[in-house]
């Protein structure tokens, strides 16, 4: 992944009637990176994708492709692919003609589209289908050749919409390893949308959390996932505990009453906050070494993990773990002072979009 | 936009096609001279001839009742046709369903000759019990299809859970599987007033001398020159029709608003 | 009015005999179920079945009773086959202005937003609620020598038309009664392409006159195939249209068969009216070829 800007969305502003749905958004993308929009329905992520795609055309904003300005390109005309929701196969047409298709308007020989046909099934491990239907095919083959039809026509980059989300869990998880093995080998840049946060987590290179037309947080899976930079994206992404907090001073902050070390720096004196703690990062130890003390109110297994609510100084905290405490046992809560992150509270009309909407 | 002006201009071009001849019948009702294609000022005279007039008004009467009673036994013939059918294998269904289609494939030149031939062979004297039989006969189809999609859409469920709860079939029938289809049976009788109302063809060859619907009224006088009471009455007929459709769609129309903004946006996204 | 439900009609049928056997449910006990056919199943035996085997019996003898090929020969007879092959052109001619004014308009129609859609079947549907009969002699209004037509012509100083009782009046007959049967069955089906089809077409090079080509006009053929059944057959058999219209001298098919009976004559009728079921038995053949979709679209 180079840090070459491949696209880069500059002042990207769209309404439907008195509906806001993207504003002034910008976001670059590059090349060869899996990147992912993330968020919750209605946050103006397939939006944008269209708008790359030229299915929608903004109100405001251009969209630059290799340093050309391509937004008054017709979709015919731009050097991307996209993979649809709900496949958009043609089913009047046979798997090899659908796959064929932006070949032939290239008016490619027979023997390249052949051979192109063939390779593209066997990437996405369908041989032998030329001849099938499409209806004929169950939902994550029409998926796989949906992908095989964009990807034959090499483009540098490979829009997705939600591909994945009519797909059960198990079939779903192994199309999630099918694109990266087909990204990595076919070393296109990927813009994905989905509203799915594990399915970003797994495959993305990139993440941009999006609520409500704006971009809340950009960042690897890791940032996101460790390192929220407000409420909204640490409560969508993963299980979290969110508290509203006071930060004392330097790597100082009361949580409930209680002085926890952290090691967040700058974020003044006595200022309010907000606190993000994993629920993996919360140990359950003997009452006496815990910063706060507590009662377990309820366990659950899981599988990965046991799953608990621990009431303790008037709050109910959600704990992960892989040993049990009963129910009704008193414990201590003990968090690593790395493990606490720090929030600003919403300040800005921007931050106010970007609280979670109960 | 210039393509947006030629879609609209070409619109308004095939309507204006198909509603010019309706507007004149309508406006030839208000007419006070006889003739068809001069205006001789606004009158309402035609109107309170319409209704002083037996023939007209016995044929209106025929026609009503014939269309009113060939839609509902057609209904109660085809509604229970529908179960029955739903319920086949096969075979015995693809030949029921497929004899079912052929008064509607068929010229209806051949339809009604047919039947005339068959009254006539039974030496069944022609009259208002022929027209009668004729017009239930093409439309028990029209219910039958009109009753078929909602028997495939329902949940088969329903039916089983209403026994294991204790209920009798019939019981279970009549409260549970009747209630679903019923929009179908509805829109079944409907379609097969209308299409009753609206027949030429069947009807004239199964008359007989005596009895007139509007249509077969109409064509007698064809050639001696439409009385204009005709058009006052068609008029009347086409008013009402629209102002029924209007507050139907209106009613629906309301209910689907307010959902259809958000839908819209939602399905951007 | 028939032919809006006989589009949809016709491919429910197809659909429900060839792919739902299997999902059809069972209610009740199977023998008391079936009871409820056996009403319409008489009924259709007195009256759909034994009828056309009356045709057949008539047409294929003569007054008294003996078997004769004469009645199905009539149709060799020079005021016969003029009617039948003035017939099947104008129906032909009719049928083709019919697709070629429905298909743009259908297209036009089915990019509006999804609320006006039942507005538009409305707007369609609505002059069909106006009598059939005098919706054609409306037009005997217009076009007559003295009538609306020329009055306006005459108004624009324009020579006058003399269209009434040619075989143009009749096609435009056909046209005006038949065209909602054409529009509403593809317009059913334009609308219901989804427009990420379109889009995957357009996002792989495809210019606009490549998508109509290979995608919008190959999946818009079924309803072309219901639109022109119901636009042919009507206007094959008619013999009102020609009537109103086409005045005396102008015979159709459907005149001569209509004349036939009303002499009496059954078995010459029946004999003609023979001929012209194998004529729209072909022609559903060929028609049903071209659409191996047998999915319907529905009005309602």
């Amino acid at each position: 992944m180079t840090d070459n800007k491949l696209i880069n969305l500059v002042n990207i502003s769209k309404s439907y009637g008195d509906t806001i749905v993207l504003d002034d958004l910008n976001l670059y993308i590059r090349e060869n990176e899996f990147l992912t929009l993330l968020g919750p329905s209605g946050c103006g992520k397939t939006t944008t994708l269209r708008i790359l795609g030229g299915f929608e055309t903004p109100n405001q904003g251009k969209v630059i492709f290799q340093g050309k300005d391509i937004s008054k390109l017709a979709p015919n005309e731009r050097p991307l692919n996209t993979v649809f929701q709900k496949y958009a196969l043609f089913n009047h047409m046979t798997i090899s003609e659908n796959i064929a298709f932006g070949l032939k308007i290239k008016k490619k020989s027979k023997e390249y589209i052949k051979d192109k046909i063939k390779y593209a099934l066997k990437l996405v491990n369908l041989e032998g289908f030329e001849n099938r239907m499409p209806d004929s095919l169950s939902g994550g083959q029409q998926q796989r050749i949906a992908i095989a039809r964009a990807i034959v026509n090499e483009p540098k980059v490979l829009l997705l919409d939600e591909p994945l989300g009519a797909l059960d869990l198990k079939l779903r998880q192994d199309m999630q390893y099918e694109l990266i093995r087909l990204k990595n080998e076919l070393g296109i840049t990927f813009v994905y949308v989905t509203h799915d946060q594990e399915e970003a987590l797994t495959m993305s290179d990139t993440i941009v959390v999006m609520n409500q037309g704006y971009i809340q947080q950009i960042g690897s899976p890791e940032d996101i996932y460790n390192e929220p930079t407000n409420a909204f994206v640490a409560d969508f992404i993963g299980d979290s505990n969110i508290i509203p907090s006071i930060m004392v001073d330097d790597k100082l902050v009361n949580i409930l009453g209680a002085n926890f070390p952290c090691v967040d720096t700058g974020f003044g004196k006595n200022k309010p906050v907000d606190v993000v703690i994993r629920p993996e990062d919360i140990d359950l130890v003997m009452p006496e070494e815990g910063i706060i003390r507590g009662v377990v109110t309820s366990l659950i297994f899981k599988g990965v993990h046991y799953e608990m609510d621990v009431m303790a100084n008037g709050r109910e905290w959600l704990v992960h773990s892989t040993d049990l405490s009963p129910v009704g046992s008193e414990v201590g809560i003990w968090v690593d002072p790395f493990d606490i992150q720090i929030m600003n509270k919403p300040e800005s009309e921007d931050e106010e979009a970007a609280e979670i909407v109960e | 936009m210039v393509k947006k002006f030629i879609g609209r201009f070409y619109v308004g071009l095939i309507l204006l096609f198909l509603y010019a001849p309706i507007f004149i019948l309508i406006i030839l009702s208000f007419n006070k001279s006889k003739s068809r294609s001069k205006w001789g000022g606004f009158t309402l005279h035609w109107y309170r001839e319409l209704f002083q007039n037996e023939d007209i008004m016995r044929a209106l009467y025929t026609t009503l009742l014939i269309a009113f009673l060939s839609a509902l036994i057609a209904t109660i013939i085809g509604t229970a046709a529908a179960l029955a059918i739903n319920s086949m294998k096969r075979i015995p269904r693809t030949i029921l369903l497929g004899i079912t289609n052929i008064p509607m494939l068929n010229a209806d030149i051949v339809t009604g000759i047919s039947l005339m031939l068959i009254f006539i062979a039974m030496r069944y004297t022609l009259g208002f019990s022929s027209v009668l039989i004729s017009h239930i006969t093409f439309n028990i189809p029209y219910v039958i299809l009109s009753v078929m999609p909602k028997l495939k859409q329902l949940n088969p469920h329903t039916f089983e859970a209403a026994l294991d709860l204790g209920a009798t079939p019939v019981y279970a029938f009549f409260k549970v599987i009747f209630p679903d289809i019923l929009s179908g049976v509805i829109s079944g009788f409907f379609l097969a007033f209308t299409m009753s109302l609206d027949d030429f063809v069947i009807t004239h060859f199964t008359k007989g001398p005596e009895i007139n619907t509007l249509s077969t009224k109409i064509y007698t006088e064809v050639r001696k020159g439409i009385k204009p009471e005709m058009y006052a009455l068609s008029t009347l007929l086409f008013v009402s029709v629209l102002l029924l459709l209007i507050i139907i769609n209106r009613k629906n129309a309301s209910k689907r608003g307010l959902s259809d903004k958000k839908s819209i946006v939602l399905m951007n996204q | 009015m028939k032919g809006m439900i006989i589009m949809n009609n016709k491919n429910k049928l197809l659909s429900i005999t060839e792919k739902r056997a299997n999902n059809s449910m069972k209610i009740g006990s199977k023998n008391g179920i079936k009871l409820l056919s056996f009403p319409y199943i008489i009924w259709m035996i007195g009256f759909i079945v034994l009828p056309l085997i009356l045709i057949l019996y008539y047409g294929l003898t003569n007054k008294s009773g003996e078997f004769t090929l004469s009645n199905i020969a009539l149709i060799t007879d020079p005021i016969n086959r003029k009617a039948l092959l003035l017939a099947l052109e104008l129906s032909l001619i009719s049928t083709i202005i019919c697709l070629l004014l429905a298909y743009p308009l259908s297209m036009i129609l089915s990019k509006n937003a999804k609320n006006s859609n039942s507005f538009v079947v409305l707007i369609i549907i609505l002059p069909m609620w106006m009598n059939f009969l005098l919706r054609t002699i409306a037009w005997q209004n217009i076009l007559e020598k003295t009538g609306i037509l020329n009055t306006i012509l005459k108004f624009l100083h324009l020579p006058t038309l003399n269209i009434i009782n040619t075989p143009t009046a009749i096609v435009l007959g056909m046209v005006y009664n038949f065209l909602p049967f054409m529009i509403l069955p593809i317009y059913n089906v334009l609308s219901k392409i989804d427009k990420d089809v379109v889009n995957a077409a357009r996002d792989l090079g495809a210019n606009g006159f490549q998508t109509f080509m290979k995608i919008i006009f190959p999946l818009s053929i079924p309803g072309v195939i219901s639109g022109i059944t119901m636009v042919f057959v009507p206007s094959l058999t008619t013999f009102v249209i020609s009537t109103i219209l086409g005045g005396s001298k102008l015979v159709l098919i459907g005149n001569v068969i209509e004349q036939q009976f009303r002499l009496g004559n059954w078995n010459t009728g029946s004999g003609l009216s023979l001929v012209l079921m194998v004529f729209i038995f072909m022609s559903m053949a060929i028609l049903s070829k071209y659409d191996k979709e047998s999915e319907g679209s529905q009005i309602w």
